[in-house]
């Protein structure tokens, strides 16, 4: 499947405020994750902190909180919120049909 | 309708020919001959054997509200009058672009200098057996309309698949006219890309106090039937029977006739700014077009489109720039209204207002200082102040804290500042609507020495109920007092005004049922809360329903949604349950090869007397529990909110100094009491004798065994902060020891708060209040342990078992992998 956009499966088989992970083979996963209002946004699976694993947190509004230390990061930027300060890299995401596509040059920019 | 005769005659103008003769294909021609009635003569094709008639208005036709000749939009005189052919009933099937002609089904042939497809949009039907039985229906013009009106005058059953706003209607309608109406939804929530959560929530609790069955995350496996329809079958096998189909999941741009004419088409007709296809003769607009990527299914872009089409036609070109959509609807007698982008995000901030006594719930999501979307329920008066607000991309950051109030409050008296708001209202205004006190009683109140929310409700009654007014009390006391407000006891957290007690006591009080019920009745000021109190709020519905509440696993923290203990790598512990501390080959040897098969690179004896096996994947955790399982162990919670271990001596059985068997009692109040979820974690520990080599003393419960029976220990911890227990009593038997250990638990569980040990409720409540409950209280103490055990039985279902049988596949599997290397070979 060489193209720009990966397909990684259908929307519904995200948990909605939850998360699946896409392996990327030689480097980090990629934390999908869909909000309650049905939106979904693509993030490397690690908290710009101590490198917990997002897909593991709390999915609450448009943010999620890293399961390790709380650190609220929003889905839509990656940006640490509050009075927190770092940046996890994002993946952008298209749904077509009900399937669910990512990014591939930022999927392997950002497990690399 | 009968045919004109189409001759041209003498005239010469141009002759602009429309395929549809549905609201946009009309729509644009009225907006040609306003702005030039004579310079082209016009044609228009409809497949529908009628004139043309406001679709959006067939509910109110289903419900009886209306008649058809009361949604006509042009009746035959405007035809007639306006000099326009009309063609009904014979829908043009094939377009000539070289020659210029387009061809009906009745083999009619019209050629045209531009034309004008307006072919609108299908419904979707999706693939699923049965589909085309008779009595299986789409919800789109007035011969399903027809359908469904023969299908009620027959009474019975029907199903409507599609939770959306068509299917709502196309419910209402039917259940109007007295069919039982079950819908089906695969979403969680209905009306998903117009509501929040929260909103489809409420109106999902409306429509079933209105009869209606809602059936939503339901997938349509089949319709079934033998020559009609007899009913739908889920994908879970629930069989729902119906004597009418209604499917409304959706509409698809209908492009069939551009794209057979070699029209450039995406997921509709590709349009530029003023309409124009790829073929410069051939314009399209409304349903069938794609614009800039979008597709719209409303009618307030159909307008604009037409516009800026007729602007194009007549030579004075504007250009289309997009839509923002509203959504404004009355189902039920219940209004809905959502605008723009509610998905919240970076940089969104939602303003939210509830008041659950006249069930309203108010969302505006700002952004930038400007309004970028809104979803209101129940009260829709503000919907287009709103709306006109995100339009125009106002600056509201000095309307901001009245936002939420609506228009009339926020531009009243240029009253820029909630506290000036409240100081501006007249002393006989009613501030608690629940409990009728006015805003001169609150102040008083306040004078005579009430100086905090709590001793304002306490002693006036402002806010103590729903709670809605929270915030207009809190503002007049911070007028009257200045800064000498005193802060009450801490809120939950940022989402509510509420504290931890005053929701458990609300969610008892008003039997409430679910997280979004909780967030609604209770004012919450965020639409899905926030990683502090979902987990509080999921934990206090489990203790108050035992057995019928439903977890919300997104609202549990990652240990407790995987049953293991997630390591700073992303790894996790798993430690089995091992009764008491005692173990037996069998486990001992099941424990070593889960250590080897899964290459586990530690484990660990724990403080409380297991083992613990260090670095599992997530992957591997279902694989490691059922090796587990065999080997006959069960998830030791070690990872939960929940009882932890039972630690134990050797006691009578071994020890020379041991009074009671400490090992057997610990194994049996561990039998007891694993499984259960709790406030926080809780450790027990049975010592044989006062030696206390158990450290029983340093546990949430802890029991010491002298040779005249039992001492019980409470509150302790062995945590930051140290702290022994306090002595509760003394029993004389085995079987009063566990009694009031289970006594003790279920009041722990009812009344500590979310995230609060032992230690630190029975420092906050003292140690006399437990006496006064557990051991001076033997009914009430009763009471507390049968409790127990009934939430009990619905709680020892191991989690590891259902999950290494394969439940909740996709917390441990990944959604997909991607191999690079695969990709290039």
């Amino acid at each position: 499947m060489i193209g720009e956009w990966l397909d990684i499966g259908w929307v519904d088989e995200i948990p909605v405020r939850g998360s699946r992970t896409v392996q990327v083979a030689g480097g980090d996963d990629i934390a999908v994750f869909r909000t309650a209002e049905g939106k979904v946004f693509a993030l490397l699976d690690r908290c710009p902190h101590k490198h917990g694993r997002l897909s593991q947190g709390i999915v609450h509004g448009g943010a999620v909180a890293c399961p390790l230390h709380n650190w609220r990061i929003s889905l839509s930027t990656g940006e640490a919120l509050g009075d927190d300060k770092g940046c996890t890299p994002t993946v952008p995401v298209k749904i077509d049909g009900g399937r669910v596509l990512i990014c591939r040059a930022s999927t392997l920019k950002a497990a690399a | 309708m009968e045919h004109r005769p189409l001759k041209p005659g003498a005239d010469t103008r141009e002759h602009l020919v429309v395929i549809g003769n549905g609201m946009a294909g009309c729509r644009a021609v009225e907006e040609l001959l306003a702005r030039d009635p004579n310079r082209y003569r016009v044609t228009i094709f409809g497949a529908e054997p009628r004139v043309n008639y406001n679709r959006i208005m067939l509910s109110p036709v289903l419900a009886g509200e209306k008649s058809f000749d009361d949604i006509v939009i042009n009746d035959a005189d405007w035809y007639a009058a306006n000099g326009i052919a009309l063609v009904a009933g014979d829908p043009v099937v094939a377009i000539d672009r070289a020659a210029k002609t387009v061809t009906t089904r009745d083999g009619m042939s019209e050629s045209y200098d531009r034309l004008l497809i307006a072919t609108g949009s299908d419904p979707f039907i999706i693939p699923v057996p049965g589909k085309d039985l008779p009595g299986v229906i789409a919800f789109r013009d007035m011969d399903d309309v027809d359908t469904m009106l023969a299908a009620a005058d027959a009474g019975g059953d029907a199903v409507v698949i599609g939770g959306g706003l068509l299917g709502l209607e196309a419910a209402h309608g039917l259940s109007l006219r007295g069919m039982k109406v079950t819908v089906i939804h695969l979403m969680p929530t209905l009306m998903e890309r117009q509501l929040d959560e929260a909103a489809g929530w409420l109106l999902k609790q409306a429509l079933e106090a209105r009869g209606q069955t809602i059936l939503t995350g339901a997938d349509t496996a089949e319709i079934i039937g033998d020559g009609k329809v007899e009913g739908v079958k889920l994908k879970d096998g629930t069989l729902i029977p119906a004597s009418l189909v209604v499917m409304a999941v959706g509409i698809r741009p209908s492009v069939a006739l551009a794209r057979d004419a070699g029209l450039a088409v995406g997921r509709g007709i590709q349009v530029d700014d003023h309409m124009v296809t790829s073929d410069p003769a051939v314009l399209a607009v409304g349903e069938c077009v794609e614009h800039d990527g979008q597709v719209y299914g409303l009618v307030a872009p159909l307008w604009d489109m037409c516009r800026c089409l007729a602007d194009g036609l007549v030579e004075q070109p504007s250009g289309y720039r997009g839509s923002v959509t509203s959504t404004k609807l009355k189902v039920s007698g219940i209004d809905v209204f959502s605008a723009g982008d509610f998905s919240g995000g970076d940089g969104c901030e939602d303003i939210v207002l509830r008041d659950a006594s006249r069930g309203v719930y108010k969302r505006v999501i700002v952004k930038d200082d400007r309004i970028v979307g809104a979803v209101l329920y129940g009260d829709t008066a503000d919907g287009s102040w709103y709306f006109d607000l995100l339009k125009k991309q106002d600056d509201v950051s000095e309307l901001r804290d009245m936002l939420i109030f609506g228009q009339s409050f926020a531009s009243g008296g240029g009253a820029a500042d909630p506290k000036a708001a409240v100081a501006a209202l007249s002393d006989d205004a009613e501030i608690c609507g629940c409990n009728g006190v006015t805003k001169g009683q609150v102040v008083s109140c306040i004078a005579k020495g009430a100086h905090s929310l709590d001793a304002v409700r306490g002693t006036c009654k402002a806010s103590a109920s729903c709670g809605s007014c929270t915030g207009l009390v809190e503002n007049l006391l911070a007028l009257t007092l200045g800064d000498e407000v005193q802060a009450g006891p801490k809120t939950m957290c940022k989402c509510t005004s509420f504290s931890h007690d005053d929701v458990r006591r609300e969610i008892v009080a008003q039997d409430m049922r679910s997280i979004p019920e909780v967030m609604q009745q209770l004012h919450w000021t965020t639409p899905d809360g926030c990683s502090s109190c979902r987990p509080a709020l999921n934990y206090y519905l489990l203790c108050a329903l035992p057995g019928d509440y439903v977890d919300d696993q997104q609202s549990r923290f990652v240990n407790e949604r995987l049953h293991a203990n997630i390591q700073k790598d992303g790894t996790y512990s798993v430690v089995p349950r091992m009764w008491g501390g005692l173990t037996n080959p069998t486990e001992l040897r099941a424990i070593a090869d889960v250590v080897e098969k899964y290459d586990a690179p530690m484990v660990k004896v724990t403080g409380g007397q297991r083992l613990d096996i260090f670095g599992i994947k997530k992957e591997d955790l279902p694989a490691v529990w059922a090796d587990l399982n065999a080997a006959g162990m069960v998830s030791g919670h070690a990872y939960g909110k929940a009882l932890r271990t039972v630690k134990t001596c050797v006691g009578s059985e071994w020890c020379r100094f041991g009074t009671q068997d400490s090992t057997g009692l610990g194994v049996k109040i561990e039998r007891m009491s694993w499984g259960s979820w709790m406030p926080h974690k809780f450790k027990i520990a049975v010592s044989g004798c006062p030696r206390n080599c158990a450290e029983a003393t340093i546990k949430d419960f802890g029991i010491v065994c002298v040779d005249s029976g039992y001492e019980l220990h409470v509150g302790g911890n062995g945590g930051i902060h140290v702290r022994a227990t306090d002595l509760l009593c003394k029993v004389a038997t085995e079987e009063e020891a566990m009694d009031y250990c289970a006594a003790f638990i279920q009041l722990y569980r009812e009344e500590a708060r979310y995230l609060e040990r032992t230690a630190p409720w029975i420092e906050r409540v003292g140690v006399d209040y437990i006496k006064s409950r557990i051991a001076d209280d033997n009914t009430g103490r009763e009471a507390l342990r049968a409790r127990f055990l009934y939430a009990q039985s619905f709680s020892q279902d191991d989690p590891w078992a259902q999950r290494a049988e394969g439940a909740e596949r996709e917390h441990h599997a990944p959604m997909a992998r991607f191999t690079p290397q695969e990709e290039m070979a």
